[in-house]
């Protein structure tokens, strides 16, 4: 009995070798994300459980946020429409198994890009949307004003899963002072803890302090000292091993900051056709086939701009005039004194 | 070897079909984490863990491997969990017994709490304790101190260190102690039963286990000192108390929850225990001459425990489960330190989930063979 037990497993496993190889030789030709997606008809894309600014849903679950727009840019890239999106909040410690699950097709969430995470756990990453730093906030009436007021015994409020409790240790030990890191799972809980008292100081994304401070009970009482103790580049990530999606998601978000670099906005992408410098016309598919390699129409990039605007205008939209952060600092264009520098659609 | 395909058929079909659907599986997991470019392997495990635990029962830092960070989540887990079971099991037995009571007021009471407690949701209680409890504490400048030594902050209770010389000999002292109670009993027992006589084992069991270790301090040279804790001041309105022992909040938080939820279960278990020995053997126990307190302590709870055991056994399986919770309140157990924390920054999921189940399997099987243990010592012995 146990005999032909054998042959029937092996038989088995030889009839899925075999369906797999077949299924994956087919998928290589297209991107298999790109072709689920259009069958599917959304975007499927994996953001935070709410920061202001990033991405954040209002009473009737419409998000918005700089980390949104990329998932609607390639939206309106693939669909041709940037609200046929699925949104699905991630906490810090779900975000890259349902990335590498398949459970998302986009994870736009706030999330650093380093070197053990771009190599080691099935991912790769895009680009940068947003280059941030982590940094304390403490509370005005601690008098504290710079880290290096900080004493032996300070408590620490932040996320768990984050590059933030290692940037935080190396931070601490460098200087020698002990300290008791309080980390929660959620960013609502260490917000609630941190105004509660629980804690003398609260750390993460200087952005995210930002966002966080104006859902504190006296958003007033909290200042964020200067010091930014790491780099934090954040950016879009997508699962390793379907480069062209991988390209469609790069690409979308550098045709928002180029867009920005040339002036093209929402307003006037339609009139830009016309335009007299042929970088402009490519921006806005008037000239070249700049989709061809992705499988894509001609007119991408034009939706993207016309449907979701500019870097420039999604980063008004979302973080300057919500008085998160009203400056740009270095995620400013290169061309006016910040760093955003992409390399050109031709 | 003369098996009928009749008898065995439908093992087979099913032996067959565990291994496919468990086959299926692992390969398909195998063959999507190839694609990925995800190595599986456990040799993370001795890795710098570098991440720092708020609490942590042995030494550990950023410094130690990722083991070292999985036990540090295992023991709090043990931790947290061994205070529950033994909070929730004072709690239960008091309220099940208080169920009983003829007095309207405590049975009542009894009742509305059993009631109130076990109809919230767990995580909610949880959160309750944790952010309104926390909330209504005190900051460390403005605690009132407890017996003027302890202090209950919004940091965390902190209370006085023992800080003990010649601890040995007070340990010894307590063994022994022990195992003269042991003796005692056991000739106490034979003596009732060649005699007839009673012996106050009681009041000698107590009596001991001060005298003994007195002894030790009088003639053993053991000393005791206390650490008390002093209030430290960080910033202009940042304090936190030095030295001494602080228990965190979170801790304090989730004990708590815990063991108030669980006891409702096991009041009821031992509410039903109760009633459910026969009047007729109480009645029956009365007229040969016990003492009511005989009653309960010869005839009805030997028979109520048997009752009483195998639910309660599953009360505790749930308190330790239910201990992973923890997450959402960041007291650092095993879901939080190691399924969190070390499975983000190493990314190996199957490899942590995996060990994470398992301890838990092995934790819930050692609590249920060891009340396994028990529930067959206290059962009938049939002469």
């Amino acid at each position: 009995m146990f005999k032909y037990l054998k042959q029937l497993t092996s038989l088995v496993a030889m009839v899925a070798v075999l369906f797999t190889f077949t299924t994956e030789s087919m998928a290589a030709k297209k991107s298999k994300t790109l072709k689920n997606t259009q069958k599917k008809g959304f975007v499927r894309c994996g953001v935070s459980q709410g920061l202001p600014g990033f991405s954040n849903a209002d009473a009737a679950g419409n998000w918005t946020g700089v980390d949104v727009d990329v998932c609607r840019a390639v939206a309106a890239a693939v669909l041709g429409d940037a609200n046929k999106v699925k949104f699905t909040p991630l906490s810090a410690k779900e975000r890259f198994t349902a990335l590498t699950s398949g459970e998302i097709d986009i994870l736009s969430r706030n999330t650093t890009w380093t070197l053990s995470r771009d190599a080691d756990i099935g991912l790769t990453f895009v680009g940068v949307n947003f280059y941030d730093g982590q940094g304390f906030m403490v509370r005005k009436s601690s008098g504290i004003t710079s880290t290096s007021q900080f004493k032996n015994g300070i408590s620490a409020c932040t996320n768990i899963g984050t590059t933030t409790e290692l940037n935080m240790r190396d931070f601490f030990n460098s200087r020698g002072i002990s300290y008791e890191p309080v980390a929660f799972e959620k960013a609502d809980e260490v917000v609630a803890a941190y105004d509660a008292g629980r804690c003398d100081t609260y750390t993460t994304d200087k952005s995210g302090l930002a966002a966080q401070r104006t859902k504190m009970k006296n958003p007033d009482e909290h200042i964020v000292l200067p010091e930014t103790i790491s780099k934090e580049p954040l950016g879009p990530v997508v699962r390793q091993g379907d480069a062209v999606w991988e390209d469609i998601v790069r690409w979308s978000l550098n045709t928002m900051i180029e867009a920005e670099e040339y002036g093209i906005t929402s307003a006037n992408a339609d009139s830009m056709k016309t335009s007299e410098n042929p970088q402009i016309k490519r921006l806005v598919g008037a000239e070249g086939e700049m989709g061809a390699a992705f499988g894509l129409d001609n007119e991408w990039n034009l939706r993207i701009i016309k449907q979701v605007g500019n870097y420039g205008e999604s980063y008004k939209r979302n973080i300057a005039d919500t008085g998160i952060l009203p400056d740009r600092g270095p995620n400013q264009l290169w061309t006016k004194g910040g760093i955003l520098y992409v390399p050109p659609s031709r | 070897m003369n098996f009928k395909l009749k008898d065995i058929g439908p093992q087979l079909m099913t032996v067959i079909a565990v291994v496919l659907v468990f086959g299926f599986f692992t390969y398909n997991a195998q063959v999507n984490m190839e694609n990925r470019g995800i190595d599986f392997g456990y040799g993370f495990l001795s890795q710098e863990s570098s991440f720092d635990v708020q609490f942590s029962l042995i030494e550990y830092d950023g410094s130690h491997s990722y083991f070292r960070a999985y036990l540090v989540g295992l023991l709090n887990t043990i931790l947290v969990s061994v205070i529950g079971i033994f909070l929730a099991t004072i709690l239960g037995v008091l309220v099940g017994i208080a169920r009983l009571s003829p007095n309207y007021l405590i049975n009542k009471f009894a009742a509305f709490y059993v009631e109130f407690f076990r109809n919230i949701p767990l995580l909610l209680q949880i959160f309750f304790w944790y952010f309104a409890a926390l909330r209504a504490l005190p900051l460390p400048q403005d605690a009132e101190a407890m017996f003027g030594i302890s202090f209950l902050t919004i940091k965390g209770l902190f209370v006085p260190a023992f800080i003990w010389e010649n601890f040995n000999i007070f340990f010894y002292s307590i063994v022994a102690a022990i195992v003269a109670i042991i003796v005692i009993r056991y000739r106490a027992k034979k003596l009732q039963e060649t005699i007839g006589k009673q012996t106050p084992v009681l009041l000698i069991s107590i009596g001991l286990l001060f005298i003994l270790p007195l002894l030790s301090f009088l003639i053993g040279g053991v000393r005791l000192s206390f650490e008390i804790p002093v209030l430290k001041q960080l910033a202009t309105t940042s304090f936190i108390y030095e030295g001494g022992v602080s228990l965190p909040p979170e801790l304090i938080a989730l004990a708590l929850s815990l063991s108030l939820y669980t006891a409702t279960f096991i009041a009821e278990c031992v509410r039903a225990g109760i009633q459910g020995v026969g009047k007729g053997q109480k009645e029956a126990a009365a007229s040969i001459g016990l003492t009511q307190n005989q009653v309960l302590k010869l005839v009805v709870m030997p028979q109520a425990l048997r009752i009483i055991i195998p639910p309660t056994t599953n009360q505790y399986l749930n308190l330790t489960k239910n201990s992973s919770l923890a997450a959402a309140i960041a007291y650092p157990d095993l879901v939080l330190v190691f399924a969190g924390t070390a499975l983000m920054q190493t990314g190996k999921a199957i490899e942590i989930v995996s060990i994470t189940m398992f301890t838990y399997l092995s934790l819930s099987i050692s609590i249920s063979l060891f009340m396994n243990w028990y529930n067959n010592k206290i059962a009938i012995t049939e002469k």
